[in-house]
């Protein structure tokens, strides 16, 4: 009777995954243990993180402290690596341009992902001329160089990181739009969500309880791809003097005062540069490794 | 048309259902610059009646409009002309908030169980949801008509707390009929309910369906393409052909003595007397009963668009 035979394989997953915890879950991380590149990017943004964390405990010297007479010193005892031309120690600022960072990408993917993905799920789900003209305006927003489009918000809202990270956010809002919408129309054709309407749930409840979790695998995937987008334009617009202003410490900070003495110090312009492209490789390799782990899974059920 | 509708259920009880003229057409409108745009007419000027307690069986090939019909009588998809009375409201005139009301008491169980439930909420609270967004119940009091419901329909405490993928088609079937019952409504409409099950388990999920009409005398609109199961279940029958009814009557009356044409033909289709003989024979909806070499190209335009839908 097939009723009766239930499949072992799952029974025992049903028991590993616990009562509450959703199977998708479950067997995505155990995907993702399964990918040396995921794993390695996963412990390394841990590590990234307390840094971040941490980075007043860790950091050897105050990163603001100037000390004109040790301006310049190559890395060694006492400045593990080295002090740039204001004498401040390059190290203490590395760890606390990680925080400043990781703060600064949070808030700009934080930002696009909650204007991006409403716009997305009720474009997608509601669909019709409101969907068209939305959908036309983040086109046009895509077209759009995206180095003129934070260099115009910087112009209009003034520098700053804060203002940097809400141009970058700006930029990144269609990439949420636009998966937001795709998934949502994907996953609103599942016969699930009319037997939803079927059994008199609103809309609201469909958009939240049925379809959002349905998007949330695809919108993963973007928010670590994005974080490492968000890095690179933090360390581009500062470099260029549009994000963060000293004496506050971040990476593209540290590369463009690095660069006024890259003659005579050149190790100066290294940990930056270092610590940008570990937290770019860490964050889209879990991207990748998140694509393959959340896959289309073959059916078991059936 | 042969309409017997009046002759069998008679006036004493108000019908639970009544559809008259109800069309939907799909395709594009034509405009200026598309004047003969395709165009699909997939249920054109049908009329129904559903009484109280009854089951009335909705029969035809693959394409002929059978699903479109289940859908559009829960106002699922919006019907372009017609009136539907469904438990004595004008289904086509009810505001979104009365709409959502009246699918506490007219809902509906799909044809794949294996679809028609999300994957990821647990089975207990796809059976309790219903009975959720239709609010003022409390938590305890929900799960516990639930819990009953999951035992009611044969499956045991040990199931509520899986999900979907963790089960087989016909106990998946037995949570969406679960779930249906919850708001206790008084008509289901039933689209091809075991079509995805495997035949040991149709009949155990067919007869929970009709035990379940006897305890609480409910009503069905039971659509299949499997006229042996229809016959087993309906008490009256309408046979839908291309969007349009061609025959209704009583069960016994329409399968013994078929007044159309169309449906003498789609009987001499049920391949085989035995169920073994059954088993490897094409369903009927894979092989339409030999039609006009005139009418093949519409018909095949029909299966076309309609599937999907179903």
């Amino acid at each position: 009777m097939p009723e009766q035979s239930m499949p072992e394989q799952s029974v025992a997953q049903a028991k590993t995954a616990g009562r509450r915890r959703s199977w998708r879950r479950s067997r995505v991380m155990r995907r993702l243990m399964r990918n040396p590149a995921a794993l390695a990017a996963m412990a390394t943004l841990v590590i990234l993180t307390l840094i971040a964390i941490f980075a007043n405990v860790l950091a050897p010297h105050d990163p603001n402290h100037v000390d004109l007479q040790n301006r310049l010193l190559a890395p060694g005892a006492g400045h593990l690596l080295g002090t740039d031309e204001l004498g401040r120690d390059v190290l203490s600022r590395v760890l606390v341009a990680t925080r400043v960072d990781l703060l600064a990408s949070l808030q700009a993917v934080g930002l696009a992902l909650v204007v991006g993905v409403p716009l997305g799920l009720l474009a997608g789900y509601a669909g019709g001329v409101g969907d068209a003209i939305l959908s036309r305006i983040i086109d046009a927003l895509m077209t759009l160089p995206p180095l003129m489009l934070a260099v115009v918000v910087v112009a209009i809202l003034g520098p700053g990181l804060r203002n940097a990270m809400i141009a970058i956010a700006v930029l990144i809002v269609p990439s949420f739009y636009r998966v937001a919408r795709g998934s949502t129309q994907s996953v609103a054709g599942e016969l699930y969500i009319e037997s939803a309407r079927a059994s008199g749930c609103s809309s609201w409840r469909i958009l939240w309880r049925h379809i959002l979790p349905g998007i949330a695998p695809p919108l993963l995937v973007q928010i670590s791809f994005s974080a490492s987008v968000v890095i690179v334009a933090e360390a581009s617009l500062s470099f260029l003097g549009l994000g963060a202003r000293a004496p506050q410490a971040t990476w593209g900070l540290m590369l463009q005062e690095a660069t006024a003495s890259i003659t005579t110090s050149s190790y100066l312009i290294y940990p930056p540069i270092v610590m940008v492209a570990i937290t770019i490789l860490a964050f889209s390799q879990l991207g990748d490794g998140l694509r393959d782990a959340l896959g289309r899974q073959s059916n078991e059920g059936k | 048309m042969t309409n017997d509708i009046v002759s069998t259920s008679g006036h004493a009880d108000e019908p639970v259902l009544t559809v008259r003229g109800l069309t939907k057409t799909y395709g594009r409108r034509p405009t200026w610059y598309r004047r003969h745009p395709h165009r699909l007419v997939a249920v054109n000027g049908i009329d129904l009646e559903v009484g109280p307690g009854e089951t009335l069986g909705l029969v035809g090939e693959s394409g002929a409009g059978k699903s479109t019909v289940g859908r559009l009588v829960l106002r699922l998809i919006e019907p372009d002309a017609g009136s539907i009375d469904l438990l004595g409201s004008d289904i086509t005139t009810l505001r979104r908030e009365e709409l959502r009301r009246m699918r506490a008491r007219a809902t509906m169980v799909f044809q794949d169980p294996y679809t028609s439930l999300d994957p990821r909420m647990t089975i207990l609270d796809s059976i309790a949801e219903p009975l959720l967004v239709q609010g003022g119940t409390g938590r305890s009091e929900r799960y516990d008509k639930a819990r009953s419901l999951v035992r009611r329909v044969g499956l045991n405490d040990a199931h509520v707390d899986r999900y979907p993928y963790e089960m087989s088609g016909g106990q998946l079937q037995r949570v969406a009929i679960a779930r249906a019952l919850i708001t206790d409504p008084a008509f289901i409409v039933c689209d091809e309910p075991v079509a995805a099950l495997d035949v040991s388990t149709q009949a155990q999920v067919i007869n929970l369906l009709q035990d379940l009409q006897a305890e609480r005398g409910i009503s069905y609109l039971f659509i299949s393409h499997d006229l042996r199961l229809v016959r087993l279940v309906a008490d009256r029958v309408s046979v839908m052909r291309r969007g349009e009814v061609q025959e209704t009557g009583p069960a016994d009356r329409v399968f013994e003595a078929p007044e159309h044409a169309y449906t003498r033909e789609l009987l001499a289709a049920i391949p085989g007397r035995t169920p073994r003989a059954r088993r490897f024979a094409a369903p009927v909806g894979a092989a339409p009963a030999a039609p006009e070499p005139a009418t093949g190209p519409a018909l095949a335009s029909a299966e076309e668009v309609v599937a999907p839908a179903q």
